[in-house]
């Protein structure tokens, strides 16, 4: 099911691709810059991505406006999205990384209500059983592909 | 070069004989020398040949040539007689080359090369006084010629390096001595005059000696900064009011000195007068932004309220870069584009960096949620 995205005011405003030199300023436009990738990777259901891409994406490449974020600025953004939980970086040269528009902690929490719901405590489940079973679709988002996954469950609170 | 002809002849003096020899002929003179006693050696220039003739060999004689000359010069250096009755000398031919020796030395006698070729001057001219001076002839000669020069040469500049270097220890006093008495005064402030102190200070600044008294502290500086940021004040005053109460410094140096005209300020002069302007409590006051720009504002002027409006302008417009917005504001694009980076700073503004260039727009991400 997908939704047409909307992009944010900031996404047509051209400093917006500027990185600011106001730290005040900075923080907004940071915050801004990672809601959007989160969003934007959420309904594309994009888990990663590598930096090359990521430049040339409409994410960070406004055609219509003509702005385009620069890509240590993009590199700036990335950071403050690892720093908050929602990134991951896959290899050393930081080339490609892992974007998680909900933390591992966030979706072991969802697992746990769900299963609990649905009464299936101390019951043994697949993988597959939760990522494309009917029952879970009614959750509004898809669980995310296997490889993260695993991580999903190790994020689980104890008790299950 | 001396060239030689070889011979085997003997001289004959009339009477005096001295046999037998080796003749020599050079391009300058005939030479004869005893075969026995080699020590024995006398000379004749050709220059004192008047003319030659030959006698033939008869029965019992020898070929002869008889060369008649010159009677002796005065100078004529000491031979193997003082004087003589004749006034000419036989070679006398024992052996052979008569024939082939009369034929050179008439050679000799007409193309007269000695008056053409300088001779090496003997030993006994005077040269001046060159005691030691090596005489040689020769490649040898040549060389130790040479050497001799580029010694010379050497001597000159070392010599004349050694002025430079004396001026530079002279120098080094002259700075020593300077300093130890601008510490003096610094310490005896009282004892000197102020005309003195004043005047010893501005020798001092012309050359390039910095003050010590000069600090960038309240109350410092010296009288003559002092007194120029007094007049400062009174003759940019008016100017700055023209301007909206602020005037890049430059724009302020160029303004004071073409007013002076003649004994014009050094921007070092300038800063430092401009210094002490809030010190000295003038209506005007130096202000160095982030940037580095320097600028001379009336106290009464407040670049914050001109933020305010400044924003005012970009929001009517939409975005402006400093060009634009210098141009309808009326100031210069160095002040205005303070302007902007001042709102920046306060956060009005924020900024779009582009190949398009350097834009400023109101800050959207503070207002707008």
């Amino acid at each position: 099911m997908a939704m047409s995205f909307e992009w944010p005011w900031q996404y047509r405003f051209p400093p917006f691709f500027t990185l600011q030199p106001n730290v005040d300023t900075r923080q907004k436009q940071l915050a801004a810059w990672c809601s959007l990738v989160l969003s934007f990777c959420r309904l594309h259901k994009q888990s990663s991505m590598t930096v090359m891409e990521a430049q040339e994406s409409p994410l960070f490449n406004n055609v219509k406006l003509q702005r385009k974020l620069p890509v240590e600025s993009i590199q700036v953004v990335l950071e403050e999205l690892r720093k908050k939980g929602n990134l991951e970086w896959l290899d050393k040269n930081k080339s490609s990384f892992l974007i998680m528009w909900r933390r591992p902690e966030e979706w072991g929490k969802l697992i746990y209500q769900w299963v609990s719901k649905s009464g299936q405590n101390n019951s043994v489940f697949t993988l597959y059983e939760l990522t494309n079973g009917e029952d879970t679709e009614d959750e509004g988002n898809a669980f995310p592909s296997p490889p993260n996954f695993k991580k999903n469950f190790l994020a689980m609170p104890q008790g299950l | 070069m001396e060239q030689a002809v070889p011979g085997n002849p003997s001289v004959n003096h009339t009477e005096i004989k001295f046999d037998p020899g080796t003749l020599l002929l050079s391009t300058h003179r005939l030479i004869w020398r005893d075969q026995k006693n080699h020590e024995c050696c006398m000379a004749i220039p050709l220059s004192q040949i008047v003319f030659i003739e030959e006698q033939a060999a008869g029965i019992g004689k020898s070929a002869k040539i008889v060369v008649h000359l010159h009677p002796a010069a005065s100078n004529k250096e000491p031979g193997p007689f003082q004087s003589s009755k004749n006034s000419y000398i036989k070679l006398s031919f024992k052996e052979h080359g008569q024939i082939e020796f009369y034929r050179r030395l008439s050679e000799e006698m007409t193309q007269r090369r000695w008056e053409n070729m300088p001779v090496p001057q003997s030993l006994q001219t005077n040269r001046g006084p060159q005691p030691g001076r090596i005489r040689a002839v020769g490649i040898v000669g040549i060389e130790r010629k040479l050497e001799e020069k580029r010694k010379e040469t050497d001597k000159n500049i070392s010599e004349a390096f050694e002025d430079l270097s004396k001026l530079m220890v002279k120098a080094k006093e002259m700075v020593e001595l300077s300093k130890c008495i601008a510490n003096k005064i610094k310490e005896k402030q009282g004892d000197i005059t102020e005309d003195e102190t004043i005047r010893f200070k501005s020798y001092l600044l012309s050359m390039g000696i910095a003050n010590p008294v000069t600090r960038e502290t309240y109350g410092s500086g010296t009288q003559y900064h002092m007194q120029l940021a007094k007049q400062l004040a009174g003759i940019l005053q008016a100017p700055l009011e023209e301007r909206g109460g602020i005037m890049s410094l430059t724009e302020v140096y160029c303004l004071v000195n073409r007013a002076r005209g003649m004994e014009l300020l050094s921007p070092e002069d300038l800063v430092n007068a401009c210094k002490m302007l809030e010190a000295l409590k003038l209506p005007l006051r130096l202000r160095v932004f982030d940037s580095g720009v320097m600028v001379i504002e009336l106290q009464s002027h407040k670049e914050e309220e001109m933020v305010a409006s400044a924003l005012e302008t970009v929001s009517e417009k939409g975005s402006l870069t400093s060009e634009e917005f210098a141009k309808l504001v009326g100031m210069s694009v160095l002040l205005a584009k303070e302007r902007l980076l001042l709102a920046e700073k306060m956060g009005h503004l924020c900024r779009d960096d582009s190949v398009e260039g350097l834009r400023f727009y109101p800050n959207l991400f503070m207002t707008q949620s």
